[in-house]
């Protein structure tokens, strides 16, 4: 079976640890050697060796990151096919723009799952695990869809709805001239389609610059950190952060408003969330608050709900227990320097042991527990990477570039004579491209224009 | 009163234009074919416009002639104005249109069809199939006959369940006040077959003698006409007539506005769904109001009658309406309405129902085509007709069936989304539905589609000779023109200043020329002619594939890499209900479509590329297994 050739992030990604890109694929190794920078050419490489070397930018000279590349010939790699796998050192920035880099090329990106569906189908895995496999996609695409979903409701999406719009009834005005040709229709001209598809790379381009600032989508597993007042919320953010970036005091309810950092642990990048303690308050600004904390709590793939060990469980503490029985939770009792009177047994009843950590901020103790716990339900696939989130997003730079390249090309086109009707092919092309951004399916929509937009009948 | 009247191979019900390539192809297959039909006098008849092609359409005729079918020579020999469209675009989009003599064409179809052998053409109203144990047997007529056949093709148009509608007037008819078929609508339904109701219209005809033509723009015919048929080397001997343009006028559209409670469109008169690119003057008035005009195209409907078509005129108004909207039309203040236009509706056959080979999935032997398959258009019909035939022909004599690709015809795009996609509304071909368009040319279809028809039995040893000898000579210019290089001297120069080009600097093969925009296989002829002689056919091949294989490539990329897909066949037997992963979307609309190849399981509207995924790895596995157990 012939394939075209595949590349997906396929390691967590961290700031410290190392980051491995995988290529797939008859091309993969001529595919990587474009980009890549060593002593002797990837060509040349012997099966099963590892070579170190730069990823560059060949056309601007841009040197992206120190890395080394592992090569696998099929049939003896991961997927029977030729693997190469890129070990980037520089972290998320560096490994984004490594597999950015590879996309501009006849790679593209892997859709949830392929390599091991690739593995499979050229016989790699058993046929027992054909079952497996199948989840594995389903599982993948199913949150990628999610996804999806969640930033078709952005503000990327409503800009690309209507650069879509734009396009199609430029190519509805198109389609009508070509298929009435006797129509009293406005007659297409190649100088109205260039003023068109320029007016369209612009926008994209800003689209892009966006997109590469990273204003598109934050990455991180959104990790709220909530509990009742003063337990020590704060102080774990500040723990975990190593800066004392949120106020703690020993006022309950100093926390008004929700504070975002960033942080790795064991290489899993989590976006966290210090929220206002809940509780009922007559305090308008903290209501607000505690508003603000039920958010972010919904919103969250992960949740850290901290106890203070030296109270008992208080009544708005079972009831966040109970709605959040479905949810990703770590349980932290803290402050185990102080005299204990939570009820240890009544958590655990509710609560899965390997879920529950018990530490003391101002020690500074049972840091590496709770951080052995977020590795685990990670690991356990419990919370899915948001690789995807984050592949989705160097997915879109590809798609913007890639339909940008189409419109230069009809532009191009236009410039040069060609008839309206190949144009069309490159203009179609970018439409169906920005579709995919925002998980639009091609359809029956650009029929339903031509017959909403013209009159047309015998 | 029943009797066995015979026993066929074949058996094709209604001589439309569906109904008679598929009976021509059987025939020709060498089954013996039994054609039934209401009216002999109505055999290929027009009830609608007086025209054949356009785009799309017209690439259509082109294939269907292209495998052996009819349409295209008879139209060649009936036609009474022939155009080209679309010259000033791109040679894919190029389309012949014919103003069709439609009494001729009639007369003439009759003609091939009583000279066919293997083929016996009988009229008679079918009301009821022989269908034992899913497998369909034979017929039933009106009379009581039953013709038995181990194959039966339904092309019955809009005549099932027919009603016409004008008005406040209403009543039971097929299209031109023919005898519509009820009983056989009916026998479908208790077989099983999902029907819809479809609407669609035609607009009154005038007497040409009441027309003040100075009050119109002429529309003549192409000074030297092109072909449908690549049999066809001579243009009918008479001379051609032209159409002529007119609008509509203020006073039309407010005869209308003041009378829209009596059109059956807003009275909710009609039920079935009618096609939007196809709506009526009062539908066009309507939603798009601040349009000031629409355009009318007078159409001769053929030589030896004075009866006009109204292009753009479509309407279900009452009589009189007609008539007064007619009348507020610049040229037609004076005009005699000889028949009025009608809005009809039918019941057609779900579409989704069929096999990619036009046969039922629910009755095995049962044959669908044209109309009554929810499409609209004589040239969809015929298209469906011919496959629908040499589907029949082949699964009587025991052969694989003949399923074009989307990357090969607009056919196979028009059966593919039928059958895939399934219409909400009378479906029209149009060349944007066609995601190959620049591969699906109107110059090409004897290259897409003359060897399968002749594999097929349809096409003559003499013209598949002649066939690859132009394939041959189109091959050994481009090698020629590849291999031979110009220097710059004069001749060279003066040519490429006539061009209105930049002249050469180095030596340069003629490809790289002919590239350039601006020279055209004419100017190449002027410095180096071919050394043996090219057809015009010929020479335009050359051209367009030398001037656009970049786009042409580009797309024959998109094919090859979409092939392993429609390559890829899903078993008869495969359960969707225990396809592990697979979302319960995807599940029953697949079982519902049976698509036969993975590429078509993708086109299936509620499949995701997840859903794809899930099954290309079931059928490993399914492969797998069944492997092992042998
Ligand atoms: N003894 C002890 N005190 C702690 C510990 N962790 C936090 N504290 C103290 O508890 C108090 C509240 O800590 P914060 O981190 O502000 O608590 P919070 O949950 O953010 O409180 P709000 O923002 O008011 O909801 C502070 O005085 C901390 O110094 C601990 O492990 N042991
Ligand atoms: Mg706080």
């Amino acid at each position: 079976m012939i394939h075209d050739t595949i590349a997906a992030i396929s390691t967590p990604l961290g700031e410290g640890g190392i980051a491995v890109i995988r290529v797939s694929g008859p091309e993969a190794i001529a595919e990587v050697e474009r980009v890549f920078q060593s002593k002797k050419p990837l060509s040349a490489a012997a099966t099963h060796t590892v070579h170190y070397g730069f990823i560059v930018n060949k056309e601007t000279g841009e040197r992206i990151d120190e890395v080394l590349v592992t090569v696998m010939k099929g049939p003896r790699s991961f997927t029977a096919e030729d693997v190469v796998e890129i070990g980037c050192h520089g972290g998320i920035v560096s490994v984004k723009k490594v597999l950015d880099l590879l996309l501009t090329g006849r790679t593209r990106i892997a859709e949830p799952g392929e390599f091991t569906k690739r593995a499979f189908l050229n016989g790699r895995i058993d046929l027992s695990q054909a079952e497996a496999v199948i989840d594995v996609i389903r599982a993948k695409s199913d949150r990628a869809y999610q996804i999806a979903m969640k930033q078709a409701e952005g503000s990327l999406s409503a800009r690309i709805k209507k650069l879509r719009h734009e396009l199609v009834e430029l190519m509805a005005h198109i389609e009508v001239n070509i298929d009435y040709p006797e129509h009293d229709v406005e007659e297409m001209t190649n100088a109205f389609i260039r003023t068109r598809c320029e007016a369209a790379i612009t926008e994209i381009d800003r689209l892009l610059k966006s997109a590469e600032q990273g204003k598109i989508m934050r990455e991180g597993i959104v990790t709220a950190i909530v509990g009742r007042p003063n337990v020590g919320k704060s102080s774990l953010l500040n723990t975990l952060t190593q800066e004392n970036k949120a106020i703690v005091t020993d006022i309950p309810g100093t926390t008004r408003d929700v504070i975002e950092e960033y942080v790795t642990v064991n290489g899993i990048p989590l976006r966290l969330l210090d929220t206002a303690g809940i509780r009922e308050t007559s305090d308008v600004v903290e209501q607000i608050g505690v508003e603000k904390s039920r958010t972010a709590l919904a919103e969250a793939d992960l949740i850290l709900l901290v106890f203070n060990g030296s109270e008992p469980i208080h009544e708005d503490e079972r009831l966040l227990l109970e709605q959040l029985a479905d949810r990703n939770v770590i349980v932290i009792v803290n402050k185990t320097d102080l005299p204990q009177q939570l009820e240890m047994e009544e958590l655990t009843r509710r609560i899965d042991a390997e879920r529950i950590v018990r530490m003391s901020l101002q020690e500074e103790s049972g840091i590496d527990e709770l951080e052995a716990a977020i590795s685990a339900i990670f690991f356990s696939g419990q919370v899915e990477s948001n690789d995807l989130t984050y592949v989705s997003n160097v997915r879109h730079i590809a798609l913007l570039k890639q339909a940008k390249s189409a419109l230069g090309e009809a532009t191009e086109a236009a410039e040069s004579f060609v008839p309206i009707d190949m144009i069309q092919i490159d203009v179609r092309r970018a439409w169906e491209q920005l579709g995919e951004v925002i998980g639009d399916s091609v359809g029956d929509s650009l029929l339903d224009q031509i017959f909403s937009q013209f009159c047309l009948g015998k | 009163m029943g009797y066995v009247a015979g026993e066929y191979d074949v058996i094709v019900i209604g001589a439309g234009h569906a109904g008679c390539e598929a009976a021509l192809a059987t025939a020709r297959m060498g089954c013996n074919t039994l054609l039934l039909t209401i009216n002999l006098d109505m055999i290929a008849f027009m009830p609608c416009n007086p025209s054949i092609g356009g785009p799309a359409k017209g690439h259509v005729v082109r294939e269907v002639d292209a495998l052996g079918g009819e349409m295209g020579r008879h139209i060649d020999k009936t036609f009474i104005q022939m155009r080209m469209l679309n010259t000033g675009k791109g040679p894919a989009v190029h389309a012949l249109r014919a103003q069709a003599d439609k009494f001729q064409y009639q007369h003439l179809m009759k003609e091939t069809i009583e000279a066919t052998d293997n083929l016996t053409l009988r009229q008679g109203m079918v009301e009821e199939l022989i269908v034992e144990d899913g497998v369909c047997k034979g017929v039933v007529t009106k009379t009581g006959a039953q013709y038995m056949a181990k194959a039966v093709v339904l092309t019955t148009g809009t005549y099932l369940r027919g009603k016409i509608i004008m008005g406040e007037l209403m009543y039971e008819s097929g299209p031109n006040n023919q005898q519509p078929s009820i009983k056989l609508s009916e026998s479908l339904r208790q077989l099983g077959l999902e029907l819809v109701r479809f609407k669609t219209g035609t607009p009154p005809r005038v007497h040409k003698d009441t027309i003040d033509f100075s009050k119109t723009e002429i529309q003549p015919g192409d000074a030297e006409p092109k072909f449908f048929s690549y049999e066809t080397t001579e243009a009918p001997k008479e001379e051609q007539l032209p159409c002529w343009l007119t609008y509509t006028s203020p006073e039309t559209h407010s005869i209308i506005n003041s009378n829209l409670h009596r059109a059956p469109m807003f009275s909710g008169a009609i039920e079935g769904t009618g096609p939007r690119y196809c709506p009526s003057i009062e539908d066009k008035i309507v939603r798009f109001a601040d349009k000031p005009k629409h355009q009318l195209f007078l159409e001769p409907e053929g030589r030896n009658t004075s009866e006009y078509y109204v292009q753009g005129l479509s309407t279900s108004m009452p009589e009189d309406v007609q008539l007064s909207m007619l009348r507020s039309v610049p040229g037609l203040e004076k005009v005699e309405m000889m028949r009025n236009g009608y809005a009809i509706e039918y019941d057609a056959v779900v579409p989704t129902q069929l096999w990619p080979t036009l046969e039922t999935k629910l009755i095995s032997g049962l044959f669908t085509a044209g109309q009554i398959n929810g499409t609209s258009g004589y040239e969809e019909a015929a298209a469906q007709g011919i496959m629908a035939g040499i589907n029949a022909a082949r699964k009587v004599q025991g052969k694989e069936p003949v399923i074009l690709e989307r990357s090969q015809a607009y056919i196979g795009v028009l059966i593919d989304d039928l059958v895939t996609k399934g219409t909400a509304e009378p479906y029209r071909l149009l060349t944007s539905r066609a995601e190959y368009r620049l591969l699906l040319r109107h110059d090409n279809a004897d290259l897409r589609l003359t060897p399968l028809g002749h594999e097929i039995g349809l096409i003559s040893e003499e013209r598949h000779r002649k066939f690859l000898e132009k394939k041959e000579r189109v091959e050994q210019e481009i090698e020629r023109l590849k291999q031979t290089k110009v220097k710059p001297e004069e001749h060279v120069q003066q040519m490429l200043r006539e061009a209105g080009t930049v002249e050469l600097n180095n030596a340069t093969d003629l490809i790289t020329l002919l590239k350039r925009p601006e020279v055209s296989y004419a100017h190449l002829e002027s410095i180096s002619p071919s050394p043996v002689e090219l057809t015009d056919e010929m020479k335009e091949q050359v051209e367009i594939q030398i001037k656009y294989a970049g786009y042409i490539e580009k797309q024959l990329l998109q094919v090859e890499r979409l092939r392993k897909m429609e390559q890829k066949r899903i078993p008869d037997d495969i359960v969707y209900e225990d396809v592990h992963g697979l979302a319960n979307e995807a599940k029953s609309r697949l079982a519902k479509i049976r698509p036969l190849s993975i590429g078509q399981a993708s086109r299936v509207s509620g499949v995701n590329p997840a859903d794809i995924s899930i099954l290309l790895v079931y059928l490993e596995h399914y492969n797998q297994v069944t492997a092992a157990k042998k």
